[in-house]
């Protein structure tokens, strides 16, 4: 058996360098709801354990001057609940992030996490790919920049290459009469797996959508950025019509799995019931901003 | 495996111990810590059973690695009563027997403890999502929830 390590660097470097070393043993540790219960299963090993939240950077939230937001990678659910601004400017992200798990997990749980675990089902994924994050990378190569929804390849894999550690999340600046929100389907009300999640950021002028943007998730192998619903929606005053035709474009997009919580056509079709459900409540959170 | 030497705050009081670098704070609570209050159910973070606050964050204890509590304040089950004088939360839940076989009982107790501490008036809709994470199968929730609501008019009225 080999020995464990456990590392808690100040610096991404440093967390870099030892992550590098470590190889394929390597695991990074930022709330831990994921990889401790994989670890207790046996179905991971480590041989090095870096955790990540003495690295200021990962564990804070900044509202940048032009209005957007960074949030480091390993900010745990209830920091971003507890942010005085962040659940007023993007309160469809803050929803997705905040129906991880409970209250516990929410302690340490962080959207990071969430996405480098890479569950389909992941709640704040697409929210985060609705909102049109962009996640920056650090590895052995230096930093680079990805839409929130290139990160994920499949279910538990991610195209982060080795030795490289997501970093943060930058959500853009916001126009006037913009908002989001996230919907998820479980059979009970709360503390479960999506059946199907939904998130959908949206600018409203003068009644027309201008801009919008619909993450799909749990319906995949991977969390889907919809453009065909995102085509439907823009451009209408959010009639039946379009809305009708964009629900459909996420029935489209769906290519889900049968499994105990859902069946093929039950998902495909609450994507579309999703979808019209989330936009309502983000065009009604839009009119009043 | 080498032992690692862990310090930190636990109740108050200065602590230290030693760890394998593995052993969740849950094991390190149970084991060289002595503090059996905090109680293992499920081991993966679903049942509350080992609810901590980790610098007033709620947080289940099995879920956490114990060399993670290097330099922080750390609040257990353990802390709640002052000396004889039991918390009012723990005084509600004895009186309106809001426990049975008890297992639930220290991570119901510092989970509502948390709670109050956020938001002293919460509705039993607060109430009952906030403790969606700590599972009961004895008292069917009511009581607890009871408990809780009326503790916190109680502490609300002093």
């Amino acid at each position: 058996m080999t020995e464990l390590r456990y590392l808690a660097p100040n610096s991404l470097d440093e967390a870099i360098k030892a992550f590098v070393a470590a190889g394929s043993a390597g695991r990074i540790l930022a709330g831990g709801t994921d990889l401790l219960v994989q670890m207790r299963a046996g179905v991971v090993k480590p041989g090095l354990i870096v955790d990540i939240k003495k690295i200021s950077e990962m564990t804070t939230i900044e509202e940048t001057a032009d209005g957007g937001f960074r949030v480091g990678a390993a900010v745990s659910g209830m920091a971003l609940h507890d942010h005085p601004r962040f659940g007023k400017v993007w309160p469809g992200v803050l929803e997705a992030v905040n129906l991880i798990g409970s209250k516990q997990v929410q302690g340490r749980a962080s959207a990071g996490g969430n996405l480098c675990n890479g569950s389909p089902a992941g709640d704040s994924v697409p929210a985060m790919v609705a909102a049109g994050a962009i996640v920056t990378i650090q590895g052995p190569d230096g930093r680079r920049e990805l839409p929130v929804e290139q990160v994920p390849a499949g279910p538990g894999r991610t195209n982060l290459k080795p030795g490289e550690i997501v970093v943060s999340f930058a959500l853009p600046p916001r126009p006037k009469g913009s908002s989001d929100a996230y919907l998820r389907m479980i059979p009970r009300t709360e503390m479960d797996i999506a059946v199907v999640g939904l998130g959908v950021s949206l600018t409203l002028k003068d009644g027309v959508c201008t801009a919008a943007r619909v993450g799909l998730g749990a319906v995949a192998p991977t969390v889907l950025l919809v453009e065909s619903a995102a085509r439907a929606l823009i451009g209408s005053k959010l009639d039946d019509a379009a809305l009708n035709a964009a629900a459909a474009a996420c029935s489209a997009a769906c290519r889900p799995i049968d499994d105990k919580r859902g069946t093929i056509a039950y998902r495909t079709k609450v994507a579309g019931v999703l979808l019209k459900r989330t936009t309502a409540i983000a065009a009604k959170r839009a009119e009043g901003n | 495996m080498a032992k690692v030497h862990v310090t930190t705050t636990i109740n108050g009081e200065p602590s230290e111990f030693l760890c394998e670098p593995n052993d969740t704070m849950l094991d390190a609570l149970r084991g060289p810590l002595g503090l059996t209050g905090s109680k293992e159910g499920c081991a993966s973070g679903d049942c509350g059973a080992c609810s901590i606050t980790v610098d007033d964050n709620l947080v289940c204890s099995c879920l956490m690695l114990a060399v993670e509590s290097e330099g922080h304040q750390l609040r257990t089950i353990e802390g709640m009563a002052q000396g004889d004088k039991l918390h009012p939360l723990q005084q509600k839940f004895l009186e309106m027997a809001a426990l049975q076989c008890g297992i639930c009982t220290s991570g119901m107790l510092v989970a509502s403890d948390a709670l109050l501490k956020r938001n002293p008036k919460p509705s039993e809709e607060e109430v009952r999502f906030w403790l969606a994470g700590n599972l009961c199968r004895c008292t069917g929730y009511d009581k607890i929830v009871r408990a809780v609501m009326d503790t916190a008019a109680e502490m609300r009225a002093q």
